[in-house]
């Protein structure tokens, strides 16, 4: 066996496209997620034009709400990319270099303001898309509309939280500032107050109409402290209440790490063995080798090794690649070969049972393609994206292709969080036997002349 | 080596129908047929590559050597890797010496350090041959393996196996040419339809002709031999 996997090794280093594509697919991969992880996706770059003049305040009955530091709020949400004008914010979104650009007019806050006059405008915010993909469109939608709906959030809890003050006000009195003059609100509940001190020097036939004003001013005093939560929950009456019924799931990171080791790890080990074991028929050598030089289940065997040792070889390359963008957890590092030795086993198992269908390598080579990728991408879907019956037979189908719990054994490994590897490990561990039994009766196949 | 009453279904196709076949040692057969007549079948069958559905065959225990008739090698392998690594795969006691020979045999020492792929078709059958007599076999099948070699090439090698059937070995080989098999072959076995003909000798074999198509008596002995296998009705 050692000889085969010796021959092996040196006819994929003779075929530099293979031995190429084997270690540049890895590097691609783990440079693109590697980019796409250290550039933090969660806040994407957005031009923004401020043009409301300096000092410009929202008005709050009287008075005017605080400074609320707008620039800061949205750039807190968004990667915020200074423009000095709308020229350069369009200029910026059609090249690309910006998601989309925000333009905060100058008379947002006047329009605003509005609301609360006879005149009422409606405020606006101008937001510059390219929409040159649908994806593309749809994301920005969903962040512009999330964006807007935490100002408006903002801006109603600012003006709940004046209301709230000038109810206050009304109930139990103080200072109120009119054109820079100090005016006294007595309250109701000092009216109440001294209404009921009154009343006994107010003659007898008047005290029925002064006990009426004296209810009122009570009972409005009582029923506007309710109001004061009322007006601070009409802000965001609806609250979030999220409970996880799944297991923890790993930070987005991680997961594409994961998504990105288990791809490789596919791709290489799938490949190299279905194309290995084609090779063996292609070249008519597979009815010499099994003609008493080796037994077709060593002959097996040695085709799974391969192909585990270079998935293996690839994947840790490809994390220790993504290492260099993202701090993954090195005390679990005894765990990505696990994971590894464990998918690259069950995919080698079958791709030798694909390999042993296909009687030329290009074929074998375009069947594992288009078996491996739709089979990713299903295995990335998740519940609720689609009909309950549709994503029971995509659980089943996918249970049944490796790349689920090679995926799953890999977010363990590399997740200290995440869920336990030993589930993933023992579903790879029935895989490997049941496909290199399939194998084994597809390689009867081999002898036919 | 010796085989009795072998048979080969292909689905609802009858490969072989009952076939016996032997080879003593140092005796060169051959087997002859037209295209679809069971000699591949019976070659594979012999070799143990391909399992028959009925009949038996007895070999010596492991000491038969194969050469298929498509070259069967590593393309991307050299002449001197291809042949080293099945020697150690037959474990030989000294690969690298078994594989000096064979390239002295085949005459391919210079072209040893060349990619199989760049070999000519007539050089890969004799890489092909070479390998199959690295097991020093009892017995040695070949599936038509003067097919692609040029007339000198083709000299070699049947001044070669000669020399192989003279050493002792049993060596048993198909052919479409019907003057290759009479000229080489000491014994023939006839193929049609999977059903065995004939065996013996290529003189008897032209007695038979003769006697079963006397219309063309006088013909060429490959004209007389299509009219004998026409009158069994293949």
């Amino acid at each position: 066996m050692r000889w085969l996997l010796l021959k092996d090794l040196r006819i994929l280093r003779r075929s530099p496209l293979q031995a190429a594509l084997l270690v540049a697919y890895p590097v691609l991969i783990a440079l693109l997620i590697g980019f796409a992880i250290s550039r933090d996706s969660s806040e994407p770059r957005v031009a923004f034009l401020n043009e409301i003049p300096e000092g410009s305040r929202i008005a709050g009955g009287n008075g005017r709400l605080p400074a609320v530091g707008v620039n800061e709020q949205i750039c807190s949400r968004v990667e915020c990319v200074d423009v000095a004008d709308r020229a350069e914010a369009e200029a910026k979104v059609r090249d690309g270099e910006v998601l989309a650009a925000l333009i905060l007019p100058a008379d947002l806050i006047d329009r605003l303001n509005s609301l609360s006059t006879l005149s009422p405008e409606t405020p606006e915010v101008e937001v510059i898309v390219n929409e040159e993909d649908p994806l593309k469109a749809r994301v920005v939608d969903d962040r512009i509309t999330a964006l807007l709906a935490e100002a408006n959030l903002f801006i109603a809890r600012q003006i709940a939280e004046e209301g709230g003050r000038y109810l206050d006000l009304v109930i139990e009195g103080g200072d109120f500032d009119v054109l820079g003059q100090p005016v006294e609100i007595l309250g109701l509940r000092a009216v109440a107050s001294i209404l009921q001190q009154l009343r006994p020097a107010v003659p007898e036939g008047q005290r029925a109409e002064l006990d009426r004003v004296i209810r009122f001013a009570t009972r409005a005093r009582d029923n506007l402290d309710v109001a004061a939560p009322l007006i601070d929950r009409l802000a965001q009456p609806i609250a979030v209440d999220k409970q996880a019924v799944s297991a923890p799931t790993p930070p987005l990171d991680v997961f594409a790490i994961a998504v990105a080791a288990t791809l490789t790890l596919t791709f290489v080990t799938l490949l190299l063995v279905a194309g290995s074991l084609a090779l063996e028929r292609e070249e008519n050598t597979f009815a010499r080798l099994t003609g008493g030089l080796v037994s077709r289940g060593a002959l097996l065997a040695e085709k799974i090794g391969l192909g585990v040792a270079a998935g293996l070889v690839v994947t840790l390359l490809m994390l220790a690649g993504v290492q260099l963008f993202a701090a993954l957890e090195w005390g679990r590092a005894w765990l990505w070969p696990v994971a590894a030795l464990f998918g690259g086993g069950a995919l080698a198992a079958a791709g030798a049972a694909l390999g042993a269908t296909a009687r030329d390598v290009r074929a074998v080579s375009l069947l594992a393609f288009m078996l491996a990728l739709p089979v990713a991408l299903l295995s990335l879907v998740p519940s609720g994206a689609v009909g309950p019956g549709l994503y029971d037979a995509i659980r089943v189908l996918t249970a049944l292709f490796p790349f689920k719990p090679a995926l799953e054994a890999m977010t363990a490994a590399l997740d200290p969080a995440g869920p336990g590897i030993a589930g993933p490990l023992l579903h790879l561990t029935i895989l490997t036997a049941a496909y290199a039994t399939l194998a084994r009766l597809a390689l009867r196949r081999f002898g036919s002349v | 080596m010796e085989a009795r009453g072998l048979t080969k279904h292909y689905g609802e196709r009858e490969a072989l129908k009952g076939v016996d076949f032997s080879a003593a040692a140092g005796e060169l057969v051959a087997i002859i047929g037209p295209n679809g007549a069971g000699k591949t079948t019976l070659l594979s069958i012999l070799a143990g590559t391909l399992r028959p559905d009925g009949g038996t065959v007895d070999s010596p225990n492991g000491d038969v050597g194969w050469v298929p008739q498509q070259a069967a090698l590593y393309r991307r392998l050299t002449v001197e890797e291809n042949l080293l690594l099945f020697a150690r795969l037959e474990g030989r006691d000294d690969p690298r010496g078994a594989v000096e020979e064979m390239l002295e045999l085949t005459g391919l020492e210079e072209r040893r350090g060349e990619l199989v792929a760049r070999l000519s078709g007539g050089n890969q059958q004799r890489v092909n041959i070479a390998i199959g007599l690295l097991a020093q076999p009892a017995v040695l099948l070949l599936d038509e393996p003067s097919v692609g070699l040029d007339p000198r090439q083709r000299a070699r090698l049947w001044s070669f196996i000669a020399g192989l059937a003279e050493r002792g070995a049993s060596v048993v080989f198909s052919t479409h040419d019907i003057q290759e098999a009479e000229r080489y072959g000491q014994r023939m076995l006839v193929l049609a339809d999977g059903e065995s003909l004939f065996d013996g000798s290529a003189g008897e074999l032209r007695e038979a002709v003769g006697e079963e198509t006397p219309g063309v008596a006088g013909a060429d002995f490959e004209t007389a031999f299509v009219a004998f296998l026409q009158h069994r009705g293949h």
